[in-house]
Formats: structure tokens, sequence, C-alpha cells
């Protein structure tokens, strides 16, 4: 029997506000020990949380970055559990009435379009960290009240590499808002998965587990991929799915049974009374929209229409926001859009890459770029000359240069001047009489080698169609 | 001069032109304080030390001929569920027996602001989870007008202290009546002021939805200057209202022309001790005499009352008290194999019955399977509570009632029976419900002696009708001025 994975993924995107969600503590990373923290978040008696107005700002603008419906009334519930990490003995987060409802989001896979439905998103606190130390723990509240939100996806999704290119594509959208810097590693974008499976057919879903601990895209896949396997094993050995959470284990990858629903907690959710309903009115939502950007899927599709480049190209480029305005800055200041695309994908990329950089702190900048093409382009420079001054830019090589100056400095102007490449030809065929009697006997091979060797005594200058040119008509004695 | 008779306009005055100093009025209260100890048990701690600081500051201020503020050197004594940066505070439970805050509430900031000096904090039922002063890890409080006798609670130790004339005047909290029935119990007033008016920020959480911190003083005056000052928005309280606090003190009418007092019927009924009813009778004579139109209105619901509060304040408090694990402060056990074995034992041993119980109530009402039947039916009966209200008070401004059944009892009476110490708080726990202010004015006592009290009810926001009318009963019900017997 042929089975079919129904997946669905919660994401918890910790959303880049200034301060906490319920204080005014900070919630950068990094800070020593409890030491961003406050009454409120380290859940002292008679402390009570005041709505950080940032939070719904951010929320709303991925609400409407992903299609939702933003709810005029928003309840924040409290999610009761004992947990050391958990100070007030229950989360503050939204339950019957969040934020965001229906939204979807769209993206290529191998050049196919995908959808996959959003059920919801809420507004929540984090949770502090505990530490394990032998026999004795430690609780750190930095991240306590730190402000999330929790992307519910529908079931739309069907397998592992989906799951994984959806997960991807959110994350670019959360980047490109600037509402999450989407560090999985570091836990500011957090994923569980649920999973099950059934015939090829079937309407009915199966039995749902749900996976947790998958703190990598790499992990995502290979945990859901693992998980469809041990149901699809399970129901082939004529065992039930028992409805469950399940742990990721990333050394020996499988997953392990967690607790199952007879264990799973009852949060007893109700409204938190310290806090008010939040009336998210028409003006809010518009006057939000006003800042929404470009999305990376209609970046896309605007680069392959509007500079006629291929879908893949725009793919690429498109995967951050400061790479694709890294690119169309290029292009408006003159640079071919084909070539602009070819050098940030392949010599820019590999630069970034063995310097450690982010496209925002590129050595090269757009200016250079486009002058680098536009040069190349009017035939000014060679493209061996602009890849020389490209290198030389990328290791700092010219500080405070143009690169009209650097040519200038340089004298690495082409040379299109036939009758200075005519001199520097007959100087080489004098000079290398042997090989200009084995052309002339139809070993037409060594053309490659006066054009290297003119090229060299040109330092590389020669205009190369020029060069190409006057060497064919003079070794055929023309 | 017996200090102890001055009102707090009177005693302010006199610090803030150097007649008197303010650490004699310091030294004077806590001796009150100190002697009246052992027979009352009003206070879990007395401030001495900082109250002498204080008093000093405020003399320093007042000869710089700085401004001391509106309560320069009047001592109050502030209910233990008030937080006080650096001074024990326990909520009267053994769970937070050696808590010291690392912040001070908002109320008691605004105290201090306005120079007043906090003398003690007052003894109070756990968690102000109770009505007799009974339910304390401290030991119960007794009342001063007879010492066999409950002070009333939660707020019992800040009603025995204005009482016994410790201090002018005090900060409760009143959730269904803990400012109210003590008051009425210990013959002072009390004010629950309307939900919003006061900050919750720093006040030790029972029910939030219900919790409002007011102010108990030994004439209306006193007490409306009291909540002047504690009233008003706070950053940090969402529930808090930005709406305009009115000078409550200033200009107090004592007359009731023009304004309609409504007796709603259902309260009115069988089991009300008949000196009780004759008090309360002769208080709306009084009311009438001085130009109020007495009118029947009608409040439904009333019955009702009692078991929506005891759904919401234990639903409310059993998430409220989830806080208090031995995790970060208040009581740890001293043995524990695990995580799960350090909850259990350290609130086993840390709460007191009463809120174990409510604890267990709530936790079972807010379950899945019963929160639709419990919580959130009762949150919906809540709001018709709140409608029955608004529909009254289209007919009349001022709702007059009793505060409680009867006079303060007698200590250990109820305390075996909860269920009779709950419907105790029959009368004062639907206006909670409503959100609505309330007030309790003494309007007689006893052949005992015992003092009744006499509750005022009026819109959300619109204290300033109780106080009025409240003053109307303080300044011509001809009853004689009494001082409980030994204080």
């Amino acid at each position: 029997m042929a089975f079919e994975a129904v997946i669905g993924l919660e994401v918890h995107a910790q959303l880049l506000t200034n301060t906490k969600i319920f204080c005014s503590c900070s919630s950068s990373f990094g800070a020593g020990d409890n030491e961003n923290t406050c009454p409120v978040c380290t859940g002292m008696p008679g402390a009570l949380p005041v709505l950080n107005k940032q939070v719904v700002d951010y929320s709303i603008l991925t609400g409407l970055a992903l299609g939702c419906e933003i709810r005029e009334n928003n309840v924040f519930s409290r999610k009761n559990y004992f947990y050391p990490d958990l100070p007030k003995g229950y989360q503050i987060s939204q339950y019957d009435e969040p934020i965001c409802i229906k939204g979807k989001v769209t993206f290529l896979v191998d050049g196919v379009e995908n959808t996959v439905g959003i059920t919801r998103a809420h507004m929540e606190e984090d949770a502090g960290k505990s530490t394990h130390h032998g026999d004795f723990s430690l609780v750190n509240l930095n991240r306590s009240s730190v402000p999330l939100l929790e992307i519910v996806s529908d079931p739309d999704i069907r397998s592992a590499k989906q799951a994984g290119e959806y997960l991807r594509n959110l994350r670019s959208i959360l980047l490109y808002l600037g509402v999450c810097d989407g560090n999985m590693e570091e836990g500011s974008l957090r994923c569980d998965a649920n999973v099950s499976v059934r015939p090829v057919g079937q309407k009915a879903f199966g039995t749902r587990v749900e996976l947790k601990n998958i703190n990598s895209f790499r992990f995502v896949e290979k945990a859901i991929e693992y998980e469809i396997g041990r149901q699809v094993d399970a129901i082939e050995q004529g065992q039930k799915i028992s409805q469950e959470t399940r742990l990721y284990d990333p050394d020996k990858n499988r997953t392990m049974p967690m607790r199952s629903k007879e264990e799973a907690h009852d949060y007893r959710y109700f409204p938190d009374p310290d806090l008010l309903t939040l009336t998210v009115d028409r003006a809010w939502v518009e006057k939000v929209k006003a800042r929404l950007p470009e999305l990376p899927l209609q970046k896309l599709k605007r680069f392959v229409s509007e500079y006629q480049i291929p879908e893949y190209d725009a793919q690429i480029l498109t995967t951050s926001r400061p790479q694709a305005e890294f690119y169309e800055d290029v292009v408006k200041q003159g640079g071919n859009p084909k070539a602009a695309s070819n050098w940030i994908m392949g010599d820019l990329l590999r630069i970034l890459n063995e310097q450690k950089l982010e496209i925002t702190q590129s050595p090269i900048t757009t200016t250079q770029l486009a002058d680098l093409l536009k040069h190349m382009d009017a035939g000014k420079i060679s493209g061996k000359i602009a890849k020389t001054i490209f290198e030389d830019l990328a290791q700092k090589k010219y500080v405070g240069l143009s690169v009209e100056e650097i040519i200038q400095k340089n004298n690495l102007t082409q040379v299109t001047d036939t009758k200075a490449i005519e001199v520097v030809i007959d100087k080489i065929m004098t000079a290398n009489q042997g090989q200009v009697d084995q052309f002339r006997a139809g070993k037409e091979k060594v053309f490659g080698f006066f054009v290297g060797q003119v090229m060299k005594e040109m330092k590389g200058q020669g205009a190369p169609q020029v060069v190409n040119d006057l060497l064919k008509k003079k070794l055929k004695g023309e | 001069m017996d200090l102890s008779e001055l009102t707090i306009k009177s005693l302010r005055d006199k610090v803030r032109s150097g007649e008197i100093k303010a650490r004699a009025v310091v030294e004077d209260s806590l001796k009150r304080a100190k002697d009246t100890q052992g027979k009352l048990n009003a206070f879990i701690t007395i401030c001495e030390k900082e109250a002498l600081l204080r008093a000093d500051q405020i003399d320093k201020t007042v000869s710089s001929k700085k401004d001391p503020g509106a309560l320069a050197g009047v001592c109050v004594a502030v209910k233990d569920l008030l937080l006080t940066k650096g001074v024990k505070t326990t909520a009267a439970s053994k769970i937070l027996a050696d808590f010291i805050p690392p912040y001070s509430s908002t109320v008691v900031e605004k105290l201090e602001a306005a120079g007043a000096i906090i003398i003690g904090k007052t003894n109070l039922d756990e968690f102000a989870m109770g009505a007799s002063n009974e339910n304390s890890a401290f030991g119960p409080v007794k009342n001063p007008w007879d010492l066999t006798r409950v002070p009333g609670g939660s707020s019992g130790g800040s009603a025995a202290a204005v009482a016994a004339r410790i201090a002018p005047a005090s900060i409760g909290t009143d959730t269904g009546g803990s400012i109210r029935e003590p008051a009425s119990f210990c013959g002072v007033v009390g004010i629950k002021p309307t939900y919003g008016r006061v900050s919750r920020y720093g006040v030790v959480a029972f029910a939030s939805s219900l919790d409002q911190v007011g102010p108990m003083a030994q004439n209306v005056e006193d007490a409306a200057l009291m909540l002047e000052v504690i009233s008003g928005k706070d950053k940090h309280d969402s529930t808090s209202a930005d709406v305009l606090v009115p000078a409550f003190s200033e200009k107090i009418i004592d007359n009731m022309k023009g304004l309609k007092v409504g007796l709603p019927k259902e309260y009115f009924v069988d089991g009300i001790e008949p000196e009780v009813r004759k008090a309360v009778d002769q208080a709306v004579s009084v009311l009438k005499a001085q130009g109020a139109e007495v009118v029947e209105v009608s409040l439904p619901l009333t019955e009702y009352g009692i078991a929506v509060y005891y759904l919401i304040a234990p639903c409310e408090a059993s998430s409220n008290l989830a806080r208090y694990d031995g995790v970060r402060f208040g009581h740890r056990t001293s043995e524990a194999k695990d995580i799960h074995e350090l909850y259990r034992r350290s609130r086993g041993e840390g709460f007191g019955a009463e809120p174990k119980r409510r604890i267990m109530l709530g936790t079972y009402a807010l379950s899945s399977g019963y929160y639709d039947a419990y919580y959130k039916k009762a949150c919906q009966v809540r709001r018709l509570i709140r409608d029955d209200f608004l529909k009254a008070f289209s007919k009349c401004d001022v709702i007059a009632t009793p505060v409680a059944t009867g006079p303060a009892f007698k200590l250990g009476e109820k305390a075996t029976d909860p269920l009779a110490m709950y419907l105790n708080d029959v009368f004062t726990l639907s206006p909670s419900l409503a959100g609505i202010p309330g007030l309790s004015v003494n309007c007689g006592f006893t052949k005992e002696g015992l003092p009744i009290g006499l509750q005022l009810l009026s819109k959300h926001f619109d204290e300033e009708k109780i106080i009025r009318a409240a003053y109307t009963v303080e300044k011509h019900s001809g009853l004689p001025v009494r001082r409980p017997h030994g204080f």
C-alpha cells in the first residue's frame, strides 16, 4: 500500500523588539545571567504585565505578509503549568482569540509553486532557560517574557523536503520583514512538527505525532523523514500509531517517545485578568500595512520580468532582502542585469563566504561592481582585467578609490588601437617563426598560443576581439 | 494633646507648621502599636526603624521650608499584602514568611511621596482569603471592641489598628468585602474603590479581576483624603483606569439634596439580625431627613453572587498562587528528591488550609471539560450582575444596604464551617463582581456595644456620592463618638 504524509509545522519566531513583551527589560541576546530581569519577568509577587505595542506591530506586519486576517479582538490567556524556568507558573499566550488567522505561504520548489495555509499566528511570552549541572540546576530568566509569535500551518505539507522549503521560505519572509533574526541554532526560530501518514486516496487523517527539539533546517527534514518511515513501518506491521509527543535525537537520527496523550498537560487556559482585551482597529492595521515591504516571491517574479534574468537566478538573488537589494542597486547604477546576477551569484558570494561576511559587509560596493560591469560593457576594460580589479577590491587593496581611478592609476584601459596591437603581433610572430609555420601548415591549435603571448606582452590589456581578428589576419598572411 | 484624637488634616497641618514633630507622632503611634500588639495581634511587622528614619526626614523637610506633602507625618498601617521594598511582606502566609521584596507597591510609593509614614505591616487572612482574620499563619487578630470576637477579614489588622487608634488611617484590600466587612466590625470607615481606581502593582494578587486597594480611617473625611492620594492611573497596571481623580476630601457635602437612595429589596430579607436592620433603617432615615429621596430598587441576581464569586475568585487564585513554588523566593522544603517533590512539599508545607482549599476549587473549575460549565458560565452571570447594578443606578444615585447580616462574631464561631464563612460576605460580593465602589460607615452599635456598618454603593468612578452619603450619616446621625474600651 502506498502512503502519504500529512505534516503541519508550528514555528516559534522570537520577535526583534527592543524590550520584552510585558516589561521594559532588554530582550537582547548575550547579557550576563539574569541581568535582563525585573519583578515582572521573574514573576515576583504583585508584579503585573503591561503589553509592549511593538510586539503587536510586528505581529500585524507578519500577519499581513502571510495574507492573514488580522483579528480585532485580542485576548491574552494564561497557560498554566509548573516548570522551574516558568516563573509565574503560567505562560501568557493567546488561546481562542489570536491576532492572525487564515493566511498562506506561497513558494517555489524546483520552479513549481507550492502553497501552505496558515491556521493562525499568536503572540506569547517565552520562558527562561534551565541548565542542569549534576545534582543541581540553574535558571536564567533573561529569556523569560521575550516576545514570540507562534505561527501554525495548516496540515498542507506532504513531504519532509516540502516542510524544509516551507520553513526556509517562512524564515525568509520573517527576515524580509525584519521581525526575527531567524537563527535556529540560537533558538530565535524554533520548529515543532505534527506528522501523520495515511494511505494514498484516504481523506481522513491518520493519528498525529508531535515532534519536538528539531533545531535546524537539516534536522527538520531528517526528523520528519524518519518519523514518516517509522509510522509507515508500524502500520505495515499491523501496529497502531499512538497520539504522542516525540523527541528527535539528532545524534541517532531517530525520534523517541516523550509523553503520551494521557500524560498531556491540562493547561487550564483562561483569559488573563491582568490584561485588558486588546482592540486592533482598521486604522492600526493600515498604519502597519504602509510599512509592508516587497516580499521574496513578489521580488523574484519582478526580477524575472523586469530584468529578464532566469527564475533560477532570481530565486537565489532574492534569498535575502539585502542580497536582492544589492543586486538591484548594481543594476540601477547601470550594471548589465544578467552580468550583475552572474557576478553576484558567483564571485561575490564566493568571496563573502571565504571572508565570512554578510552581503551588507561586502568589501565591494554596489557602485564599484556596477562601474566594473559598465566599463566591461563599453569595452574599456577586458573581463580579465575586471576580474583582477574585483579580486583586488575584495582584498581591500584600494581604499577610497573609484573603479575609474583604479583603471587610470594602473593604466588598465583596454587597448583597441589596431596599430599598437599590430606592433606587438609582429614582434611575437618574428620571435616564434616555427609556430607561425605550423599554423600555416594547418595546425590551427597554435592560435591559442599566439593569443596568450600577445595578451601577456600587453599585460592583458589588449581588447580580445581586436587581438583575435588581427592575429587571424596576420597569421593567414592576409 | 491626645494625638490619636486628631483628624488627618489637622495632624498634617500641625506637622507642616512645625507645631508637632513627625518624630513625636511616630513615637506615639509606635508605642500604641507595641503596647496593643499582645492584645490585638494587629501587626505582622512593626516598622520601627524605618518609620523613625522617615519621620526625621519629614521634620528635616519641614525645617528647610520644603513641601512635605499632603500626608506629612501621618502614620499609616499597611496590610501585609502590599509590597514594601526592603521590609518583609508575608501575605500572612508561611510560604512568604521571610520574603523581603525588591520593590514597593505603587500605593506604598504614593503614600510615601505624600509624606505618610508606614508604621507597620498589618495582619490579614492568608493571601486575603477569609472574612475573620483567623486564617493567618501569624495568628488571629482580635476585635478592639471585644477581644473575644473577630475583627473581620481579610483586612482585619488594618481595621483593628485604626479602631484601636494606633494610626489614623490604614490600607486594606478588598476582593469580596475584605475592607468593608472589617470596617463594619471594627466601627471605622472603609472604602473599596471602583475596580481600576487604584493601582494593584505590587499587591500580592488573590483574584486579579476583583482585587482593589482602599483606605480605612476613623472618619469619612480622612478616608476620602487617603483615597485621593492613592488613586490614579499607573503605567505598571494595565487594569488601572485613566480617569480623573476628584479631590474627594475637599468640600465634602453633608446633605443629600437632589440625590436618590435606593434600597434593594433582595438585600432586606430574613436573616439580618434585628439590631443591624434597625441601625441601617435609622441611617436611611437620616439620609432622607437630609434631603434624599428613598426608592426601592431590585437586584434580582443577588442570590447568584456567592456562587459566581466562589468560582471566579478561586480560579484566578489557583493561577496567581502558582508562582509560590519554592524555586525563586519564599518557603522551600528542606527535603526533595526531584523538582516535583520540591513543588509538592514546598507548597504543601507553605500554604495554609484556606489557600489550599481555593487552589483546589479553582484548579478543578478551570480543568478541561469543566471550564465552560463553571468559569465561563460564572463570567457570563457576572456580566449580568453588573447589568443589574447599572439598571438599579438608573433609578438612584446611591444604594444603601447592611455590610453584613450581623456584628462581629466570636473567634472560632465559624472557623470550622467554611460555607458559613463564605455566606457572611453575601452583601459585599455582588458589588465587587460588578466592579463598583463600596463604602462602609458606622451607623450604630448593638446593645453589647459592637459596631454596625452601613454599606453605600454607587456607579463606577462615582465615589464622590458614597463619600457624600457617608459624611451625611456621620454628621447627622447623632451617634456619640465612641472609642473601644482600653484603647
